[in-house]
């Protein structure tokens, strides 16, 4: 009888040993992950920087950044065009989409009710999970030829179809639809105690939208814009399909061009043979990344702020 | 002697999502005005539902149904031209989780009267923001930092906040629901002081989940069960000499020492009377 009470007691020790056991190495296995996200970012960044190295050491940043001639065969290395190109594509996509963005959100969120709503969700989240390359492909059939043959002709500018204005186009319709996703899930998210305190003093939908909804799924609608973003200034393939590259800075939003990401693909196969080249283009990659980088994180103290202003 | 600010008649609400639930089964009440009526009831029994279909605000939600009416001052709610939003100026609701607008702390009291222009001048608001933050008791704990965030303030800080930005726009009836129950009992207590000073100046109808809190605020007590008004009397009648059998229950069930021997008694001659449902 002792024994046996005994052998339990040790058996429940040693359990209990094994759990402790594992709740320690869960936390290191976790941790490690963690630190590995960190590790890997590093990584990357240096040894792009690396790389970049044999371009830094022949050309002064300031002389590779205001040059805007670019023609590796010659070795000139100018990436403002390639700059301007990609200020132009986001700047035009989020001032197109983040309205309309916002707007639908809004509707879903608020005002859709029913089957409509859940029609109309349900067709923002497929149009959201179409891979862009397929967007390229219908816009090349549809966008180029609407825009060569009626709108830039009707705003007296030559162009043939391709290029910044086309590429924004479609770039907001790629876009816009995670946006929404995004930002109807924050509001969604958001109590109905707001609403209800909101509408108890006797404001109307939109004034409580305007003044308390939008504040306090802001630091939420933030996020989906920024990450927006972030997919606009690093895609590639839909500029690439559609920007008609040419190496002159941009004389208009209508003109043709590049962006950073086109410039990589674009000269990807044929000049990474030459060293300087291949160097050039992993400057840029450096570029994209510490750009994306410095903007997330201040996105994040924004976001922080924002979230403390507006807090409920 | 009392006159009825609130009346409903018949009223009922169903919900009709994927389960149909009928949260209020007809429903015919008085609320007399300036004094304070609670809705007590186990939870579940539609006292929420009853409190929101007063002002309409259950209609932010899909799939509510509603028959019969509810007359304010003897005009009815339902069948009126006048705009919803203007309604619910005059009948404010109070939620039951603290929930402060994302707002400063003087904003949130401001909300409401900049929103129907109340205020012609800045000094004029002001001086109505203090007013009424003055009348919640919460003046003083936070008039050196009225431009930080309402939800910087304690939950009951926040509670007593809610009153105040309802009060702003002088509402003739105030729906409280629940408002102390998600508070700890000191902060619970502060706002039920609040409530006792309001009660002489303004129509109050509050839910309340706590027995003792009906006995000590209320001047009316309602009794719902499942979607069923059971009993409504002036609270010591109510408490000391329930008339049905389940109040008695209720009442029974809930209270300590001080009622006992009443609801014995009553609970005595309940037998004699047929049960109801
Ligand atoms: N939005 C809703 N949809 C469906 N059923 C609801 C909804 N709100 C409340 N109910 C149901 O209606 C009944 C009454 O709810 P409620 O008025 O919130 O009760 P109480 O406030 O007394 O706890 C409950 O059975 C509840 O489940
Ligand atoms: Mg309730």
């Amino acid at each position: 009888m002792e024994g046996s009470t005994d052998t339990a007691a040790s058996e429940g020790r040693s359990r209990l040993g094994r759990r402790l056991l594992t709740e320690r190495l869960s936390s290191y296995w976790l941790q490690g992950a963690g630190y590995f996200a960190i590790a890997l970012f590093a990584f990357i960044v240096l040894a792009l920087l690396y790389q970049s190295l044999p371009l830094l050491s022949e050309y002064s940043l300031v002389q590779v950044l205001a040059s805007s001639n670019w023609n590796p065969a010659e070795n000139e290395f100018g990436f403002l065009p390639a700059i301007v190109g990609t200020i132009y594509v986001t700047a035009l996509t989020m001032v197109m989409g983040t309205p309309i963005a916002i707007l639908a959100a809004i509707y879903i969120a608020e005002y859709a009710e029913g089957r409509t709503k859940t029609l109309v969700s349900s067709f923002i989240d497929v149009l959201a999970a179409i891979p862009s390359v397929i967007f390229g492909l219908v816009a090349l059939i549809v966008v180029v030829p609407f825009v060569g043959d009626y709108l830039a002709p009707a705003l007296g500018s030559g162009a043939t179809g391709t290029g910044i204005f086309t590429v924004s186009l479609v770039m907001a319709i790629v876009v816009t639809p995670f946006m929404i996703s995004l930002a109807v899930e924050s509001l969604e998210a958001l109590p109905d105690e707001l609403r209800e305190s909101s509408l108890g003093v006797g404001a109307t939908k939109w004034e409580t939208i305007r003044i308390v909804l939008l504040r306090a799924a802001g630091p939420g609608i933030f996020s989906a814009v920024l990450l927006g973003f972030g997919r606009v200034f690093g895609a590639t393939i839909v500029p690439a399909m559609l920007i008609g590259g040419q190496t002159q800075l941009p004389s208009s939003p209508f003109s043709t061009g590049q962006t950073l990401p086109t410039l990589i693909v674009n000269d990807f196969g044929e000049l990474m043979s030459i060293p300087l080249t291949q160097s050039a283009l992993i400057f840029v990659g450096l570029m994209l990344v510490v750009i994306v980088w410095l903007f997330n994180f201040s996105a994040m103290l924004l976001r922080r702020w924002l979230q403390q202003r507006w807090q409920y | 002697m009392t006159d009825t600010a609130l009346t409903t008649e018949n009223l009922a609400v169903t919900y009709t999502g994927n389960r149909e639930v009928e949260a209020l089964k007809g429903v015919s009440l008085e609320f007399p005005a300036n004094q304070l009526t609670a809705i007590i009831g186990p939870s579940g029994c539609g006292k929420s539902t009853l409190l929101k279909s007063l002002n309409r605000l259950h209609e932010i939600q899909p799939n509510v149904e509603i028959t019969g009416d509810v007359l304010l001052r003897d005009r009815s709610v339902y069948n009126t031209d006048e705009p919803v939003p203007e309604l619910r100026k005059r009948i404010g609701y109070v939620p039951q989780k603290p929930t402060p607008l994302p707002l400063s702390i003087y904003e949130n009291v401001a909300y409401g009267l900049k929103i129907h222009g109340r205020c012609d001048s800045k000094d004029e608001l002001d001086e109505r923001v203090e007013t009424y933050l003055r009348k919640v008791n919460l003046w003083d704990e936070v008039k050196d930092r009225l431009d930080a965030p309402g939800a910087e303030l304690s939950t009951g800080q926040i509670q007593r906040l809610c009153l105040a930005r309802s009060l702003a726009v002088e509402p003739e009836v105030l729906l409280c629901d629940e408002v102390t129950s998600a508070l700890d009992p000191i902060s619970a207590e502060t706002v039920e002081e609040t409530l006792a000073d309001l009660k002489e100046e303004y129509t109050i109808i509050m839910v309340t989940h706590s027995m003792d809190q009906a006995k000590r605020l209320a001047d009316e007590v309602v009794f719902l069960y499942l979607g069923d008004l059971i009993e409504t009397n002036d609270t010591r009648s109510f408490f000391e000499n329930p008339q049905h059998e389940r109040t008695q229950q209720f009442v029974t069930g809930h209270t300590a020492v001080e009622y006992t021997e009443s609801s014995e008694e009553s609970g005595a001659d309940s037998e004699t009377v047929p049960a109801e449902r």
